[in-house]
């Protein structure tokens, strides 16, 4: 099998198993209790909150343990507003046209609240225009959403001249980044250190689905989405996943680890990856314009003239694994609102195709990838 | 063979696939997404979806979501909507078959390497005996010297030859209907043998763009004016009016009351353009034939010459009757006259004309002009 569907999901690292496994091994007490398997399971988490806070530059207090990167993006887009609005009598979201969906979905619903959102457009790139931004912000904006890296095209955001426009012009808003697809590959402690909130997802670097994090600094005032024993500091309620805590924070760790060596190497074979198939696939269209920065893994090209989804069926008949971009509730692909906010032609997104390589992938891989694409474009197209 | 079987998420289609998996067959499930609004009729929903992909699932085979939503709605739901508003009535569920699954579906499976498409309709497609005297090649494909026949199922009440009737060889020697020979009892029997999900789910009923709640009124008012028309007897005079004339179909008899001989009233006209609905006894509604547009006539093999003897179905459980073909020279019209007189066939609707000697073979299908 050729997986280069990173950004989807990553094979879980056989480390983080193993460290998983051997706290669930014995009884694995719920953390807010007080005799000795509740005290262990409490050590366990909290060593895992240290962790994941030095990955991230931040005071281990500011660690949130979530669900994964959607209920972290809820948390930070809804989270806020309703304390905002309590509290001002009014509020104004800013979002970029290229969120996740779990960061645009959450800003609907709190569009639907009531809420004034607005969407801050994006250059060709997939950049939001600095301007734009600019002009938008005031004193009644409360939130500000931009991600550090787009999960489909995978490019990067200049988040810290960004954070600055926004601090100089709007001091009071609340910046918050959906770091779940750079975490991989950027130093968040670095390129995030301005940002007010900033998610992960422990499925996107190595460790297990079902668990994520979000940093939140101490001045921002939120209610929770979910209430119950007030666990979290009273910002997320419910039993803590203590193995998925440890699981996170061991992959984490790993990154750290590998992250100088694996951001080159995978770059090296997702640019060979590249440039074989723009030569062998008439017509390819390179979605990113050269010279704008983009993470390592990520390869996103338009092939016209073929239907994604007959792309993605005879590709996943040779077993090789890649992603057409955004599904819906069903299943199906739709079209890419991130595509459309980048100017690109309805034509050439209905040809997207991403690639997503990541610290697995090997030569072999991209050998494979380069054997397989070119043969099954010309059958699809011959026969259209 | 390799072979796409369409999943609907229905008992029908569920039970398609599991036969050809058991036949042996390559098989891969696909469900088409052809609508994105609220519908509650139960094709293609998201349950519906997740219900084929849980049978796919069982029955170990791949499943893929294929989103067609925009170009259903382009060719399906509009033209739908439009033809109301002319006071016409289609069939989408034909132009879907025709347009969607044996067409936009069917040439995806050719061009992802399936030898056949698979649905689960009740009808049967048969091999029918050919000339072989003109057969000099030694090709031994035989599908090139086939002539396919399309045949009711083996299930009189839920036969669906009426919306596949517009198919013809191209369509009919690429697919197959795995339970066309059996009756929706032995289909639900099967289900239920193999713990299918689907085993005991109703079938859909209706449009599946429609939901029940706001029926064909409530569809089609959000999408064209609709407008009141008054109605009249037979001799002009006032009989009442209806809220929407573009869906009085003609021979309707609901809603039209009765007459002052205590007798039943029929609509016996629609002019949309007029805004007037026209009424008359059960008698003055029969009509003893029905024009056929000529453009829209398909053959399942060869036409029907002029003055040929058939049987026409005009609705999808309508009961089947004798009649005859008649070629208007004069007009791009086909005229089907019926031995015995008929309620009317409304302009959209499909005719499936059946063979007089084989009552059970399709050989074509034509529009109501």
């Amino acid at each position: 099998m050729t997986y280069l569907d990173h950004a989807a999901t990553t094979p879980l690292r056989p480390e983080v198993a193993a460290a998983m496994a051997a706290v669930s091994g014995s009884v694995l007490g719920n953390p807010t209790g007080s005799h000795p398997p509740a005290q262990r399971a409490r050590r366990l988490l909290e060593e895992a909150r240290d962790e994941v806070a030095a990955f991230l530059g931040r005071d281990p207090g500011e660690v949130v343990f979530t669900s994964g990167g959607t209920e972290s993006a809820n948390l930070a887009l809804l989270g806020p507003a309703e304390g905002a609005r309590q509290e001002r009598g009014e509020a104004v979201l800013l979002s970029s046209a290229v969120e996740h969906p779990a960061v645009r979905e959450a800003a609907r619903a709190a569009a639907k609240a009531g809420l004034d959102t607005r969407e801050l457009p994006v250059d060709a790139a997939g950049i939001v225009d600095p301007e734009a931004l600019a002009r938008t912000l005031s004193s009644c904006v409360t939130s500000v959403a931009i991600m550090t890296a787009n999960n489909e095209t995978g490019v990067i955001q200049p988040l810290a001249d960004l954070i600055e426009t926004i601090h100089r012009r709007a001091p009071n808003a609340y910046v918050f980044t959906d770091a779940v697809q750079a975490a991989p590959y950027l130093d968040l402690a670095d390129v995030a250190a301005g940002a007010d909130m900033v998610s992960l997802s422990a499925h996107k670097v190595g460790g297990p689905v079902g668990v994520g994090a979000l940093a939140i600094a101490g001045r921002v005032v939120l209610s929770p989405r979910q209430y119950g024993g007030g666990q979290e500091r009273e910002r997320r309620s419910g039993t803590q996943d203590v193995a998925g805590a440890v699981g996170l924070a061991r992959a984490l760790r790993l990154v750290t680890a590998e992250r100088a060596a694996a951001g080159p190497r995978v770059a090296a074979l997702r640019d060979r990856l590249r440039d074989g198939l723009i030569n062998s696939v008439a017509g390819a269209y390179r979605t990113v314009p050269d010279g704008i920065g983009v993470l390592p893994g990520h390869l996103h090209l338009c092939i016209p003239g073929v239907e994604r989804e007959e792309l993605l069926v005879a590709l996943g008949q040779e077993d090789v694994c890649v992603s057409g971009g955004s599904s819906c509730a069903s299943g199906a692909l739709q079209p890419s609102h991130v595509l459309s906010a980048m100017g690109v032609a309805p034509e050439l997104a209905a040809g997207a195709l991403r690639f997503t390589l990541g610290y697995g992938t090997t030569e072999a891989d991209v050998e494979r990838a380069l054997a397989v694409v070119p043969g099954v474009v010309a059958a699809l197209r011959q026969d259209a | 063979m390799r072979v796409l079987v369409a999943m609907s998420g229905g008992v029908d289609s569920s039970v398609a696939a599991a036969l050809l998996v058991e036949q042996g067959h390559e098989v891969v499930g696909a469900t088409l997404k052809l609508w994105g609004g609220p519908s509650d009729s139960g094709c293609c929903s998201v349950a519906d979806v997740e219900d084929a992909r849980r049978v796919a699932q069982q029955l170990g085979i791949t499943h893929h979501v294929f989103n067609m939503t925009e170009e259903f709605d382009r060719v399906v739901v509009a033209p739908y909507v439009g033809e109301h508003a002319l006071g016409r009535t289609p069939n989408p569920c034909i132009e879907c078959n025709r347009s969607m699954k044996f067409d936009r579906l069917l040439h995806r499976a050719d061009r992802l390497g399936f030898d056949r498409l698979a649905t689960g309709h009740h009808a049967r497609v048969a091999a029918a005996d050919t000339d072989t005297d003109t057969d000099t090649d030694t090709d031994t494909d035989t599908d090139t010297d086939t002539t396919w026949q399309l045949r009711r199922g083996a299930d009189p009440l839920k036969d669906q030859s009426y919306v596949l009737s517009m198919l013809g060889q191209d369509a009919l020697s690429r697919v197959v209907f795995p339970v066309g020979d059996m009756t929706k009892d032995e289909v639900r029997a099967h289900a239920r043998r193999l713990g299918l999900r689907t085993a005991a789910k109703p079938d859909s009923q209706d449009v599946c763009f429609i939901g029940s709640a706001e029926g064909r009124e409530g569809f089609l008012s959000r999408r064209v004016d609709l407008h009141p028309a008054e109605v009249v007897d037979s001799d002009g005079r006032p009989a009442g009016s209806v809220q929407a004339v573009e869906l009085v179909t003609v021979g309707q008899r609901r809603g039209m009351g009765h007459g002052s001989d205590g007798k039943r009233r029929y609509v016996t006209h629609v002019d949309v353009a007029a805004r007037q609905v026209t009424v008359g006894s059960a008698a003055e509604v029969m009509r003893s034939s029905v024009l056929l547009a000529g453009a829209s006539l398909t053959w399942v093999d060869r036409p029907l010459a002029p003055g040929a003897r058939a049987v026409a179905q005009v609705s999808a459980h309508g009961r089947p009757v004798p009649c005859t073909l008649v070629a208007d020279p004069t007009a791009p019209t086909v005229e089907v006259i019926f031995d015995d007189p008929q309620r009317p066939v409304a302009p959209g609707q499909t005719v499936a004309l059946y063979d007089a000697l084989d009552p059970d073979a399709v050989v074509g299908a034509g529009i109501a002009a």
